[in-house]
């Protein structure tokens, strides 16, 4: 009896250790993880601005059953995003790498930064310097002018 | 105002202007030379054999494999179709007149069933000297091949020397295919 109510409490651990079914891929619950996070990182050809986990192109389905039979078999997110690339360009991933063509956009902030503080030191030479305080002489002239 | 910040405030601005003016105008005039697209990917194909691939031929002709486009005798295309694709079916009188010219156009039906494409074949007529189905699809990522149509021109070494997405038109036969073919042949 005790035993039966031990498993009855174990229960809803099933709902943990349960394979899925993506895609048409039987994998654990880590794995499923695991491909969504590869997936959200590769953009969609088809729709080309929603990433292959998100979009709805058949194609996109098509290469999350892939990316998870290779979760399933084990293989490295690396040689994952080599299968990709290598087929379709480094366009498809979302996150450009950093490689010649792309150092200009990894350039960009920095750069920003250094016009900006060329702006500012610009800024800074051309302020005219406050007049001095004015003398004795100069106040009593202001004043007979205020008059 | 010092000498150098005048000039540099009349010539940062100005720099500005000219390099991206410029920039943008190279790009604006060789698009409309159909010269850049900015939604064109390059295929990583180019200079290379495509991947190694076996498929079956469909409607009576005869499929073919990667190792059938080793050696072609003069510069070929493989063009990937569906008959359930608008711009397959755009294209299909220009394929036509390219095969009547005496281009070999071997085709791949990208995901189609086989009763479809023969009804298509029969609607728009056959460029095909070969033809292969692509049931899967899998082929098709192999290639890269993102949407149908898609053209790819090999040369007689079986390397991929050009990769076209969309619908064969006049215009890129004409600016694009000829020159390519003439100087692959």
């Amino acid at each position: 009896m005790r035993f039966l109510l031990v498993l009855l409490a174990l229960l809803p651990m099933l709902a943990y250790a349960q394979d899925i079914t993506r895609d048409g891929v039987l994998l654990t619950p880590g794995q499923e993880a695991r491909a969504e996070a590869i997936g959200d990182q590769l953009r969609c050809l088809v729709c080309q601005n929603e990433s292959i986990e998100g979009s709805s192109a058949a194609l996109a389905k098509q290469l999350r059953g892939i990316i998870r039979q290779h979760v399933v078999a084990g293989d490295s997110t690396r040689s994952i995003m080599h299968f990709m690339v290598s087929r379709y360009g480094i366009f498809v991933l979302l996150k450009p790498p950093f490689m010649p063509l792309t150092w200009l956009l990894y350039a960009s902030p920095a750069l920003g930064l250094l016009l900006g503080f060329l702006g500012f030191w610009l800024g800074r030479m051309g302020r005219i310097p406050p007049p001095p305080p004015l003398t004795q002489a100069e106040r009593e002239r202001l004043d007979e002018l205020l008059r | 105002m010092s000498p150098l910040r005048r000039r540099l405030l009349f010539g940062i601005p100005l720099a500005v202007a000219v390099v991206g003016g410029g920039g943008f105008y190279t790009i604006l005039r060789r698009m409309q030379d159909d010269d850049y697209d900015p939604h064109a990917l390059p295929s990583p194909l180019l200079g290379k054999r495509p991947p190694a691939f076996n498929l079956p031929g469909v409607d009576g002709i005869q499929g073919f494999s990667n190792t059938d486009l080793l050696a072609p005798p003069k510069p070929m295309l493989v063009n990937w179709f569906a008959s359930w694709c608008l711009p397959c079916l755009q294209e299909a009188p220009m394929l036509l007149q390219l095969a009547q010219m005496g281009l070999d156009i071997w085709g791949i039906a990208y995901e189609d069933p086989p009763a479809q494409l023969a009804a298509f074949l029969q609607t728009n007529g056959n460029p095909y000297k070969r033809l292969a189905a692509d049931a899967s699809g899998l082929t098709a990522i192999n290639w890269g091949v993102y949407g149908v149509p898609e053209t790819y021109l090999i040369d007689r070494n079986g390397i991929v020397r050009w990769r076209y997405p969309g619908a064969l038109t006049g215009d890129v036969v004409n600016n694009k295919l000829t020159p390519l073919f003439q100087k692959y042949s």
